[in-house]
């Protein structure tokens, strides 16, 4: 296995056909910007409606019922699938992986290429159910039969018609999607379990490469049943089998079991990765070593081993068994123990630290401001007394936005402004981005908070337009549920900056950065951008990748790569 | 300065191959697919005890057949691994050729099978039994072809890759692959070893 650095390349293998695992990386953070475009496009259209029902809708039109559901259905189904994985596990593990544990590739780069044109595969294929007869699939994104399995209008549905509907394209695409991240997944723990750097222990490994890895083993044991069952609901679909259709004999309730055997794991699957880069970006700007290192390791395992247990909390009301309602309830209240110490590690590492207020510390710090309110509100969905007056209201809708909010994308804005540098060697506007930040961090609160209310005020997440209830629909709902929007579409302008700020820079020449933060990590060794094959030599690494401040030292921060006495203050 | 390679660089840990470690990691994930799957089918089969009598058209002589076949060829493969180890490339070939005649001999009795269950009328959706109202003895017969039919799949792309293999063995290249594809064949055998109980015993 020689560093291939040097070989000529064509524009297409370099920058579409290509192995390298920072292209690849690149293009599943595009794409997953692409989709989050359309995700929120999506949103802005079904907002709006729902402030001002029946309007015009600028850069739209019209808005029927039936859209309204199949674009809050799309909206979900994209900004879980096809912007939280794209970017949070394989756009970071691709970046990161290789280049933290000090080598030049993936295990399997040719699988990682194939990997992503799988993707890219299956957002067309969603995107296009747009365009089919009947639209897009409406039935909320879980994809709960009945609905979902539409051949039960019909026991003998025309193979091609029912192939090129909406609902079978949506299942399609999902389970072109869990298949490719697989292929991904089984990258991701080779790599880092076989291609590590001399010196690289297990207890070396950053924890952001930890949490990408364990989020790929949470995702690799969810996932499965998952698969088995989309093909299921497809061949109710397009074949008239009955798996889950009633009416056949099948039974709704097992999807739901399945679908959220792997549903509520990939929640884990997607805070993870972002909770990693928390990891990295605290100790950096607090110049300290992050606060349990170990201990922080040791209770993601605990969360991801919880994580499999709790799923039936989405289906309280969904005609479960009592007993074991409290056994969910249980373990849900359980989880947030792990994450509640992982939260407060980061803060402790924060704690007398030199505290530097850059750009990606706040976006994480206020990532973590406003995962707080998310899960404490999820602490009382969690309880099955709750949820069940909560079920399917506003209140669950501001409850998950105040948690895959800040974890998708705050967590991918710290990623992003903290480690531009290294892989484009330009930096991005300081300015601007506190700009994106402070309007981000108040549009998003200007957004959910006062859906808490509507939704305790019991107005339902599936409802288009309210004006036929006025009796739940009074103000001061209505006044909020136009400040909502109006905010939703602030939110949105918002992201404006973020592109402008990208694109300016790259119009700028490069200024080749080197290490702009001090971080002690191994990628910051590479040239940036790292070239094919990444690093001159491979590194060798002799300490724990959070030396910072460290006494007797003779920088403040000590890269891992470095031999030098005092090597350590921890035993690592 | 030319980069060293990480082999010698490497920690002083004895590592799994990198082809290796990436199969376990698939095995891993296929078998929570057909967990999930075996899983499914156990919860219906409790629940509608009168499966038993559509399992009881199921051939037991053909699928304990079937099982037989499997058995053998997961030894010939475990024989053309001990071939290849020893660097014997006629043998690799001669046991791997024996290992994919028992895939299409497993997929012969699995046809001949089928086209018995398709002449009762016990298709994947069984539209004479839907007809006659036996919704969950049809929904049977659409588990019995997702699971048989998920399996046989994987014999055929197990039989694919073998060929593959083998055709690069031919010329003395990666015989470390016959391991791999050894692995893969346990695997398809295992699963089975789980359906031919659960569809063709259990009555």
């Amino acid at each position: 296995m020689e560093i291939s650095a040097t070989h000529p390349q064509s524009f297409w293998s370099k920058y579409v056909f290509s192995t390298d695992h920072k292209v690849i990386g690149a293009q599943y953070t595009l794409m997953g910007c692409i989709m989050a475009g359309v995700g929120g496009y999506l949103a802005y259209v079904f907002r709006y409606n729902l402030a001002f029902p029946n309007a015009y809708i600028p850069l739209f039109g019209s808005l029927s019922a039936q859209q309204y559901n199949s674009f809050v259905t799309i909206h979900g189904m994209i900004m879980v699938f096809w912007v939280g994985m794209p970017v949070l596990l394989s756009g970071l593990g691709n970046f990161l992986i290789p280049l933290m544990i000090g080598t030049d590739d993936m295990a399997f780069p040719t699988l990682n290429m194939l990997s992503f044109w799988i993707f890219l595969f299956s957002a067309i294929v969603l995107l296009s159910s747009f365009f089919v007869p009947g639209g897009a699939f409406g039935g909320g994104w879980t994809m709960y039969p009945p609905l979902s399995a539409g051949g039960y209008l019909n026991h003998n549905p025309e193979f091609f018609k029912a192939l090129f509907s909406g609902t079978s394209m949506l299942i399609l695409a999902v389970a072109l999607e869990l298949v490719s991240m697989l292929m991904g997944g089984i990258n991701f723990l080779v790599t880092t379990i076989n291609k590590r750097a001399k010196g690289m222990t297990i207890m070396r490994i950053p924890i952001v490469v930890w949490f990408i890895d364990i989020a790929a083993v949470i995702f690799m044991f969810s996932v499965g049943p998952l698969v088995a069952g989309a093909f299921m609901l497809l061949f109710d679909n397009v074949l008239g089998t009955g798996f889950f259709d009633p009416a056949r004999g099948g039974d709704p309730m097992l999807w739901e079991h399945l679908f959220w055997f792997f549903g509520h794991p990939e929640v884990y699957v997607l805070l993870l990765p972002s909770l990693g880069v928390l990891g990295e970006v605290f100790p950096v700007f607090s110049r300290k070593p992050l606060f349990g290192y170990k201990p922080i390791i040791y209770l993601a395992l605990i969360s991801a081993f919880l994580s499999v247990l709790v799923w039936a909390h989405h289906q309280f009301v969904a005609g479960i068994d009592p007993r074991m309602a409290t056994f969910f309830s249980i373990g849900t209240i359980l989880i947030s123990i792990p994450f509640a110490g992982m939260f407060l590690s980061f803060m402790a590492t924060m704690w007398n630290g030199t505290i530097r207020l850059t750009v990606p510390m706040l976006w994480a710090v206020g990532f973590v401001g406003l995962f707080l309110i998310g899960g404490l509100t999820g602490l009382y969905l969690g309880s099955n007394t709750f949820d069940i007056y909560a079920h399917d209201t506003y209140f669950v809708i501001a409850h998950f936005h105040y948690t895959l909010f800040p974890d998708i994308f705050f967590g991918f804005f710290a990623a992003v402004y903290f480690w531009f540098p290294k892989f484009t060697g330009r930096s991005l506007n300081k300015t601007l981005g506190k700009l994106h930040f402070w309007l981000t961090f108040l549009f998003f609160n200007g957004t959910f908070f006062l859906l808490f209310f509507n939704g305790l005020a019991g107005q339902h997440r599936r409802i288009n337009d309210y004006s036929y209830f006025s009796l739940v629909m009074k103000e001061p709902y209505i006044t909020f549920e136009k400040i909502c929007t109006i905010s939703a579409i602030a939110l949105i302008l918002s992201q404006f900056i973020f592109i402008y700020n990208v694109v300016v820079s790259f119009a700028k020449a490069k200024q080749g950065v080197k290490n702009p933060w001090e971080s002690a990590t191994l990628e910051w060794l590479a040239e940036s951008p790292p070239p094919h094959g990444n690093f001159k030599e491979y590194p060798v690494v002799y300490r724990g990748p959070y030396e910072y401040s460290l006494p007797g030292a003779s920088q403040d921060y000590l890269p891992q790569n470095i031999q030098e006495e005092p090597v350590t203050n921890t035993k690592n | 300065m030319e980069a060293t390679h990480p082999q010698h660089l490497s920690l002083n840990i004895k590592k799994v191959p990198q082809g290796r470690m990436g199969l376990w990691v698939l095995i891993a994930g296929e078998l929570v697919i057909f967990g999930g799957l075996i899983a499914c089918y156990l919860e219906y089969r409790l629940r509608y005890p009168q499966w038993k009598e559509m399992a009881a058209h199921t051939s037991t002589f053909i699928g304990a057949l079937n099982t037989v076949v499997l058995l053998c060829s997961s030894y010939t493969i475990v024989r053309a691994h001990e071939a290849a180890q020893k660097g014997n490339i006629s043998k690799v070939l001669i046991w791997m050729s024996c290992t994919i005649a028992g895939g299409f001999m497993f997929l012969i009795d699995k046809g001949i099978e089928y086209y018995r269950e398709i002449n009762e009328g016990f298709t994947f959706t069984s539209p004479a039994l839907q007809q006659a109202g036996d919704h969950v003895g049809s929904l049977f017969w659409s588990f019995y072809y997702i699971m048989t039919g998920l399996h046989g799949t994987h014999v055929l792309v197990g039989m694919i890759v073998m060929f593959i293999i083998m055709m690069q063995v031919r010329k003395g290249k990666n015989l470390h692959r016959v391991e791999l594809a050894g692995m893969y064949w346990h695997m398809v055998d295992l699963i089975w070893i789980f359906l031919f109980p659960l569809l063709y015993i259990a009555k």
